[in-house]
Order: structure tokens, then sequence, then C-alpha cells
């Protein structure tokens, strides 16, 4: 018996789009100059004309934020800059709705996802660091702790309005003034958390907004007014960025790539861990850097586990990212759309085996059905390199010392996952692997008061929780 | 007293437990203060840096999982050690330096006295640096910080004996190895303090000292796959840049101090999260 599921599109009269944006620099929204389109990438619709910032824009935007952090942010009272974060925060959720419907427009994902997750999550992570403004002396992190100054701050767009609060909630906290670059293809909902700024009433310069591509997040890196740069995106990119400043006194935190273990021990709860396989993976159409790419089976239940995650595969929903009932949305843009697509094909040409549930994908937009590959092996590109999106890579194991030596056998440390009943092996296991975030019968937990970040090539520092905190503040012994 | 001819050290390296001379064969003069030769220390080379890191990624498993408490005895071993041998490095630090036996005594009193500091902070660095994290739902949470792994250092030109225990002490103490290059100009007390590691209960690749040139060494340090971190202290400000581009390979954490300090011990950590959800 099926059940056929009627459409429950979220309307999207809640926001106004408008045709052409601007900078946000100094409190105003200012007018770009060369502009570039912005589309919904389930539909491939033009949504807004997005400005490219150059020099002269980076320029203005640092001068701003210098300006409010000498003049007014450095100089205020913890009490009262906590006081603006929890006005955000509220805003936010107010406002929260229009967050995810636009965050849904522009980036693909899942109605349900960018509601139930990013936009909520955005909200608590302004909510959590409003209240350490007033208490940083007691966070362990030096009896005087000092900010930065100006923080340079490049987000990806994967979670565009999540991570620009895992940056400015933080940082505005900590006493710094932030120039912020949403990612190329998902501008909206920074821009839009640039009029709660205005809401808000935080003062002018403490945040600034500057979109661009990788030109402009390269003219905010190399910026002599800036004294801290956090990036989140590729590993690639991130090692540009540690060379780039590595003749200045920037401070740098990074969080990068991953391509995650996600280990089954053969005492798992299988039903449960399915789910988790499934949510490891297809989440946010497993554009995450901490998915759980690479699925490890102890050998004796890997048939039982790859039956019933075929199952489970069968009934992911693939589609409209703005029908409520959707779950894996559209690829957020034609060039991760190749990129998915050329490494899938490697897959196959290394011998590999592929597996994909029937779905009718929509003849507009970027789709890829959610995929596992079978017979991987460890040197094969698919279970080495990030993929970013629906693939899923199966390998096997037999004792749990060939699990830990295969999930640590990566570039990568920024998370892994455990599917054990036994606390001692999980706790045991939990030891073991090299990574920053262990999730052990869960995955893709996210919370700010929970640091996350990663060992290895994944990255630098931590976000989140007391050690997220750190990362805005001057350390106490380090030169 | 007497015409004994006295016996002479032969300073070799210390890698894995043992005292091997450089592979490359080379070796470098250190001069007394007022120029009489002292020895042959040896100019460690880029093979003597691989050998060095394979012994310390060798040990890291063991010490890492060492407990809190166990390395904190060894620690402190390693004082007791360095405290029953004060008037060798006495008179080591007052033959190449210079300097008076008054300033000569304070360094080593420090050096001792710095180990037992760092011995103290073992079982304790955890509870400084890690957290339970009160998340939104049914979920346990903690953050407990860890070994980054192999760190590469180099240790100040001066204080020869206290600016190698500064460097090295925090590294060790949260279960990291590591391979440090020793002053260039003053080697022999970081040579001597081999010896103390050799009689500590330190596992064989726990600490392993080169001694040489920065400028040969500290640039392979940063360009090795299998080193995880950096404590660049001890070197001029001007090779920063070159180590830093040199280390963004594998992304390394690369730290510079200018005094002791806990933070110096957390820098050399990873923090990692668990998450467990809570059911019946």
């Amino acid at each position: 018996m099926s059940f056929e599921y009627a459409p429950a599109p979220e309307s999207r009269a809640v926001v106004s789009i408008k045709p052409k944006y601007g900078h946000f620099i100094g409190g105003k929204f200012v007018a770009g100059s060369k502009h570039f389109p912005t589309i919904n990438p389930a539909t491939e619709e033009v949504l807004s004309q997005i400005a490219l910032a150059g020099k002269a824009e980076v320029d203005a935007a640092v001068k701003a934020a210098r300006k409010a952090y000498t003049t007014t942010w450095s100089k205020m009272s913890g009490k009262e800059r906590g006081k603006y974060l929890y006005r955000i925060a509220r805003i936010m959720q107010e406002r929260a709705r229009e967050f995810a419907v636009l965050e849904t427009l522009d980036n693909g994902k899942p109605i349900r996802e960018s509601r139930d997750t990013d936009i909520p999550l955005a909200a608590a992570h302004f909510f959590y660091h409003a209240g350490w403004a007033d208490k940083l002396e007691y966070a362990g992190l030096g009896t005087s702790p000092k900010p930065l100054g100006v923080a340079g701050q490049i987000i990806p767009w994967n979670f565009p309005l999540l991570m620009l609060a895992w940056k400015v909630a933080p940082a505005l906290a900590a006493g710094n003034t932030v120039v912020l670059k949403p990612a190329e293809s998902t501008s909206l909902t920074a821009l839009l958390f640039a009029e709660v700024c205005q809401q808000a009433e935080l003062p002018a310069g403490v945040v600034n907004i500057v979109t661009g591509d990788g030109s402009t997040g390269a003219l905010i890196v190399n910026h002599p007014g800036i004294d801290k740069i956090a990036f989140t995106g590729s590993t690639e990119v991130g090692k540009l960025i540690a060379r780039a400043v590595a003749p200045t006194k920037k401070s740098v935190t990074l969080e990068l790539g991953g391509k995650a273990a996600n280990i089954v021990f053969d005492d798992a709860p299988i039903d449960e861990t399915v789910e988790g396989i499934v949510n490891g993976i297809f989440f946010n159409q497993g554009h995450v850097c901490c998915a759980g790419s690479r699925l490890l089976l102890q050998e004796n239940v890997a048939e039982e586990v790859l039956h019933k995650l075929k199952n489970r595969m069968e009934k992911i929903r693939v589609g409209d990212p703005m029908d409520k009932n959707t779950d894996v949305g559209a690829i957020n843009s034609k060039e991760q759309l190749a990129k998915i697509t050329e490494l899938a094909a490697a897959g196959d040409a290394e011998g590999a085996e592929r597996w994909s549930p029937a779905c009718n994908l929509p003849g507009k937009g970027f789709w890829f059905a959610p995929t596992i590959f079978t017979g991987v092996t460890q040197a094969h590109r698919i279970a080495r390199e990030e993929i970013f999106g629906p693939v899923l890579s199966v390998l096997t194991f037999r004792t749990p010392q060939e699990a830990i030596e295969k999930a640590n056998n990566t570039p990568f440390g920024l998370s892994a996952g455990i599917w054990s009943e036994k606390g001692s092996r999980t706790l045991w296991a939990s030891q073991q692997l090299r990574a920053g975030v262990i999730w052990a019968n869960t995955f893709n937990k996210f919370d700010p008061t929970s640091p996350f970040g990663g060992y290895k090539e994944s990255g630098w520092g931590r976000e989140g929780g007391r050690h997220g905190l750190s990362a805005y503040l001057k350390g106490v012994s380090h030169e | 007293m007497s015409n004994r001819i006295d016996v002479k050290k032969t300073y070799k390296l210390y890698i894995n437990g043992a005292f091997p001379r450089t592979e490359s064969g080379r070796t470098y003069e250190v001069k007394s203060a007022k120029g009489a030769f002292i020895a042959n220390p040896c100019l460690a080379s880029r093979k003597d840096l691989r050998d060095a890191v394979v012994a310390a990624r060798a040990a890291h498993a063991g010490w890492n999982k060492a407990t809190a408490y166990n390395r904190g005895q060894i620690l402190y071993r390693i004082a007791e050690m360095l405290e029953g041998r004060r008037a060798q490095f006495v008179d080591e630090i007052v033959a190449v330096t210079g300097v008076t036996k008054v300033k000569a005594e304070k360094e080593v009193t420090d050096s001792v006295d710095r180990l037992v500091w760092y011995a103290g902070w073992t079982d304790k660095i955890a509870s400084l640096s890690g957290s339970t994290n009160p998340v939104a739902g049914p979920f346990y949470n903690f953050t407990i910080p860890e070994s980054v792994g192999v760190v590469a250092a180099i240790a100040p030109e001066t204080p020869s004996l206290l600016g190698l225990i500064d460097v090295v002490a925090p590294i060790i103490t949260s279960g990291n190895t590591v391979i440090v290059l020793a002053s260039t100009k003053a080697p022999l007390s970081a040579m001597t303090f081999a010896e103390v590691l050799a009689t500590s209960d330190l596992p064989h690749g726990v600490i392993n000292i080169l001694t040489g040139k920065k400028e040969e060494i500290a640039p392979w340090m940063a360009s090795h796959m299998d080193i995880d971190a950096m404590d660049i202290s001890g070197v001029p400000a001007k090779m920063h840049s070159e180590i830093k581009v040199a280390g963004a390979e594998n992304l390394k954490r690369i730290h510079s101090f200018k005094s002791a300090d806990p933070g110096r011990i957390i820098a050399f950590m990873e923090a990692k999260t668990v998450w467990h959800p809570i059911g019946l």
C-alpha cells in the first residue's frame, strides 16, 4: 500500500524580495556598482540582483566597522551590548517564517529544515551569546578579556543565516565589530538580517554586510584594517587564507571540510541507526561539512543495514523545497551539481556500485537523487574527497580497531558518528576518533552551547560555547 | 689536583630514547663565552628530523593514553632527576654562556620548579578547558580537550635550559609528543637534559631533542605532513611568516608564547565534543 501526499506548499507571500540589493555599510543600505543574479536553485528563477563589492565597498565597510569599534562598541558596557544581541534574537524569532521562506527560496533547502533547524538555531545563537556579553571575565579566558577589533567574516552557502549567526553573535558579544560577506549564491537572508540590525537600532557600523564572490572575500582577507578573519568553507580556500594572513598579525579561525565516518557496530539499534544514516548524509542535500558521508558497517550487520537503508531511501521525498513534506531539496548551484556529478562518476569508474531509489526529479533546477555507493574502498575518490552532496560511500569492517583505523584514515577530522548500544564501546570509540564532534546514536545535532570544529585539515578553532567565544578575545599568553 | 685527563662527553642527539649521532655526520663547534673550545655537538639534518617524527608519532598513542596521573608523576620524576644533577647543569650553563654561577643556579632552580608546576597541570587542565554543555534537547553533551598529536618546537636561544623546558613541558603535559630543536649557541644543557629524561621513566620518543640551526630545521618542521602543530617561540620573528606559510599545507596549529601559562598547554590540545542521547 502506498500513501500519496497532497502538495503542502508554504506560501511565499511572507517575503518581499527587492529587484536589486546594495551593501549594508555604516548602518545604511548603499547602492552597489556591479551586480550579479541570485537564483532559486529549485526553479532557476532569478530572484534578485546582488551587488558585487569591490575595493571601494570593502574599504568603506572596514572603515565603518573600525569607527564603530573605536567610538561606540568597544566603549559600551557588556550589559548594553548584550541587550542589543537579545533584541536581534527576538526580532529573528518574530520574523522567523520570513527568514525561513527566503532561505529556502534562495538556497533550495526544504522549508521543513529552514523553518525547524536553520532559523531557530540562528536565533538561539544570538540569544546564547547575548548572555556572554557582560560575563566575559567569568569565561575562564583571562581576568580582563579584550576584543580583537574588526572581524572579517566569510561564510558559505549551505546554512546561510545560521553561519552568519555563528560568526556575528560571538564576535559582537566579545565586543568586536564585523564585516561579513555571505556566499555568492545565498546573500538574501544576510541582507534581511541587515534590516533586523536596523530594527534593533544596533549602532551604525557594528555589523557591515558586503556581498560578492571570492574576489570580495580575498579583499576582506587581505585588508590591512582587519584584525581577525573567520572563514567557513572549503579546506582548499582555508589553506589559501592561512597562507595569505601568515605575514600579518591577524588571528584566524577556519571551519573547513570533512569526510565523516559514521560507524555502525553490530550491536547498534538498527532502525534508529538507519534514520541516523539518512539524517547524517541526506540532511540539507548532503551540503554539510560534517555530513556522515562514509558509512562504516560491521560486516555481520552490513546486509541487514543496507537492506533497511534502501527501503528507507525509497520513501525519501525529493522535490519542491517549499513543500512542507519535502525531505531533500535542490542542489544549491549548477557548479555544485557538476561537482557532485563528477565525483559520483568517479565512483562508477573506480568500480563502486551505485544505487538510487526511483524518484521523479523536477525538470528545471538542480537536482541529484539520494545515492549510495557500495563496494567502496579507502582508495576511491568517493571515500577520500568531500562530495558535499547526497552521496553516501559504504565501507565495511570486521573489528572495532579496523573501524577506527578506517575512520581516521583521512586528512579531515571534523565529525564522526558511532552507533552502538554498548556504552563502554561508544566511549572507547569516541576516544579513538580524531574528530572534533562525535555523535553517538545521533547525528547532525547543533547547539550554541556546544563547541563545533575540526581536527587536522578540518580547520582551526571552535564555534559555540566558551571555546567559540575565545576565538574573538585576545589570547592570554599568545603573541 | 692531579694530572688526570678528564673524560669528555660526546654530545649527540636524543631520538626515540637513544643517543644517535646525526646521520649527516656534521657537527659544529661550541665555544665558551671566552672563546675556548668546549664541544662538537651534532648539526642535525632533515633526515634526523624525519627519524624523530617517526619516533614521536609512534610514541603518541601510548603517551596520549597514559593516565593524567601517570603523566604527572613522570613530569615530577623529571624534576627529581634534574634536581639531583643541579651542579652539572650549573657548570655547563656557566661554561657556555658565561653568566655568573648565581644566575645559572637560578635558571636551574626555575627549571626544576617549572617542571613541578606542569606536573601538577596534567590532571587539571581538562577541568579548566573542558565543559559540559547544556544543549536544548535530551542529550548528554560534553567537551573534552585532548592532545593534538606530534608537535615540533624551537627552543629559544636563551635561557638555554629553562627556555627548552618552557617549550617542551606544556606540550607533553597533555599527551603530545615533541621534537625540539635546542638553542644553537648553547645546546649542551639540552643534551644533558636528555640524560635526565632517559632516567625519568619517560617513554621513548615522547621528547626528542635535536641540535643544529633554526634556519635549516624549522622550515622542514613546518612542511612535514606528519607534524600537527608547532611552537615557534624560539624562532626569530622574521622567520614566522615563512614557517606559517609552509605550515598551512596541513593546517598546523602554530603558536608562540611569552610566558608560562596554562594557555600554552591548551594551545596544543583539540577540543572534542561528544553528543549522546538521554532516554529509557
